[in-house]
């Protein structure tokens, strides 16, 4: 008889389940509420992409497709230089590969790749999962502002260097005692004289004129 | 009674064999669905998905009707009719109204349980005749719940019966009165735990446990054959669900029973069934020999104890 409580809880278990509303999500009907951040598709801003490769290096997988050429710029001064750049002749991620590490997005330098949260390009053949630059290029378009910052994290890294006074002006730290110009004292890191492996008392043959302090 | 009236009837228990079923069926999924947290079918039929068991039978007529080689063709093929006919025969005979059943018969009470138990000698025969070891297996545990649940049942049965005095549903029916609820309630839940046993439904349906035996008897069937055994399981609880309404909850007795009897057997009966939707929601499946512990331990000695309590009501006059 220990049992009937047991048996008991699973019925008022369920039956109070049934009273509650469900958890179902009509997905074709209501479209899902996706976190920020979701996985959906990687899109491409083709204008940042400079055709470094880093991205297709670095692929687990190696879905991504490159091809570029050079040109050159003809110099727009009378003497000067003339000078390269990359133009992309295609860039491709093959859906049919891909496993949505992220890491190309991770890895570019400057911001040409980015997560979106569409995720409906199903497709009836598997070759139609090859997406070119032109529709990747598309889903740009679906990339959601970045979500804001947590309170309290620290500032993103390019307001920081923002922020940062420009070097040599001394405005940090209380004023130099070295005048403007002048650095901020370094820290001094004691060095054990008979530290193995450490630099010989001998003096060095040229020293640099403001580095290695001791 | 003429030919007229008594295809008449007979064409009103087929159709009610067709929809009742199919009713049971849909209350499921929405049932079970609703205590998962779940919706269940929405789309088939457009209205809260109405039409999905419609939709399911259209998909099983076109399925391929396979009949391994080395099964035994006859058995094989006849062994869903025989699954399924037998309930057919059983509503026929259940009142729903009051002086309103298809076939009155004196001996309706023993009628009805004669015909269930042909019912699961169907799945006997399936898996005897699959030629396949889980459908063996599975039919040779139907054949040790059959023998274990059919005495609980007909020791229920017959307390009512002798409470009663009388072997016809619609007597039994008439002479029905509140009290039984509290005096026969041993016997009813007896019962209702033996009934569940005897439809192989969940926590009980160890003859088609799918971990253990992919789907017992039925494992070799496809198509419609595979259908009559699923439509065999939801005509059987309509059979018991209505059975248990007659006997022990006084099936067309409430407000007006002249005139509302049958809504009375219907609802009471479609309660019933819900509870054995909502068992099977609730718990997991016994062990076999759990099951028959369950059986011969508790359900029998209940029942029999039940009887002789009914017996000594009857002698003393309660």
């Amino acid at each position: 008889m220990s049992l009937l409580p047991g048996i008991l809880k699973g019925l008022a278990t369920t039956a109070r389940t049934a009273l509650r509303p469900t958890h179902t999500a009509e997905y074709p009907d209501v479209a899902p509420d996706l976190p920020p951040r979701s996985r959906g598709v990687i899109a491409l801003l083709e204008e940042n992409c400079t055709s470094c490769m880093l991205c297709a290096r670095e692929c687990p997988d190696w879905c991504i497709y490159i091809d570029s050429h050079k040109e050159t710029i003809p110099a727009t001064t009378e003497g000067g230089r003339d000078r390269q750049r990359n133009v992309l002749d295609r860039f491709a991620i093959d859906f049919s590969l891909c496993m949505y590490c992220g890491i190309c997005i991770e890895v570019c330098p400057f911001d040409a790749l980015h997560w979106s949260p569409q995720f409906e390009y199903a497709e009836v053949d598997i070759l139609d999962l090859l997406h070119e630059k032109e529709r990747l290029g598309g889903w740009m378009a679906s990339v959601p502002p970045p979500p804001a910052l947590d309170e309290k994290s620290a500032e993103p890294a390019e307001v920081a260097a923002a922020n940062k006074p420009a070097r040599g002006t001394g405005l940090v730290g209380g004023g130099s005692p070295g005048g403007p110009g002048a650095r901020m004292p370094r820290t001094v890191r004691p060095r054990p004289a008979g530290a193995r492996g450490a630099t010989p008392p001998v003096p060095e043959p040229e020293p640099p004129a403001d580095g290695d302090a001791s | 009674m003429t030919l007229l009236e008594v295809s008449l009837r007979a064409a009103s228990v087929l159709a009610a064999f067709l929809v009742l079923p199919l009713l049971v069926g849909q209350a499921e999924h929405k049932v079970m669905a609703h205590m998962q947290g779940r919706l269940g079918p929405m789309y088939a039929g457009g209205f809260h998905g109405w039409a999905q068991l419609v939709a399911d039978g259209v998909k099983f007529v076109q399925k391929e009707d396979i009949t391994p080689r080395a099964a035994d063709r006859w058995v094989f093929r006849l062994a869903p009719g025989v699954a399924l006919v037998p309930y057919l025969l059983a509503l026929a005979v259940i009142p729903v109204h009051p002086g309103v059943a298809a076939v009155d018969v004196p001996g309706s009470l023993v009628l009805v349980l004669a015909a269930t138990s042909v019912g699961a000698l169907g799945t006997l025969m399936a898996g005897w005749a699959s030629a396949n070891k889980y459908a063996l297996l599975g039919g040779l545990r139907a054949a040790a719940q059959l023998v274990s649940y059919e005495l609980p049942i007909v020791l229920a049965v017959a307390s009512i019966a002798l409470a009663g005095s009388s072997l016809s549903l619609a007597t039994l029916t008439d002479r029905w009165s509140p009290w039984w609820m509290l005096w026969q309630l041993p016997g009813a839940l007896v019962f209702l735990v033996a009934a569940c046993a005897e439809l192989q439904r969940p926590p009980f349906d160890m003859p088609v446990a799918d971990a253990e035996l992919v789907m017992g008897a039925w494992t070799e069937y496809t198509g419609l054959r595979f259908a009559f055994f699923l439509l065999a399981e939801y005509a059987g609880i309509v059979v018991m669900s209505l059975l248990f309404a007659t006997l022990w909850l006084g099936g067309w007795h409430g407000p007006f029973p002249d005139e509302l009897g049958w809504l009375w057997t219907l609802g009471k009966g479609l309660v019933v069934a819900v509870v054995v939707i909502w068992v099977r929601v609730a718990w997991p499946r016994l062990r076999e020999d759990q099951l028959q512990r369950l059986a011969w331990v508790w359900l029998v000695p209940i029942a029999l104890g039940q009887l002789l309590l009914t017996g000594a009501g009857v002698v003393m006059g309660w």
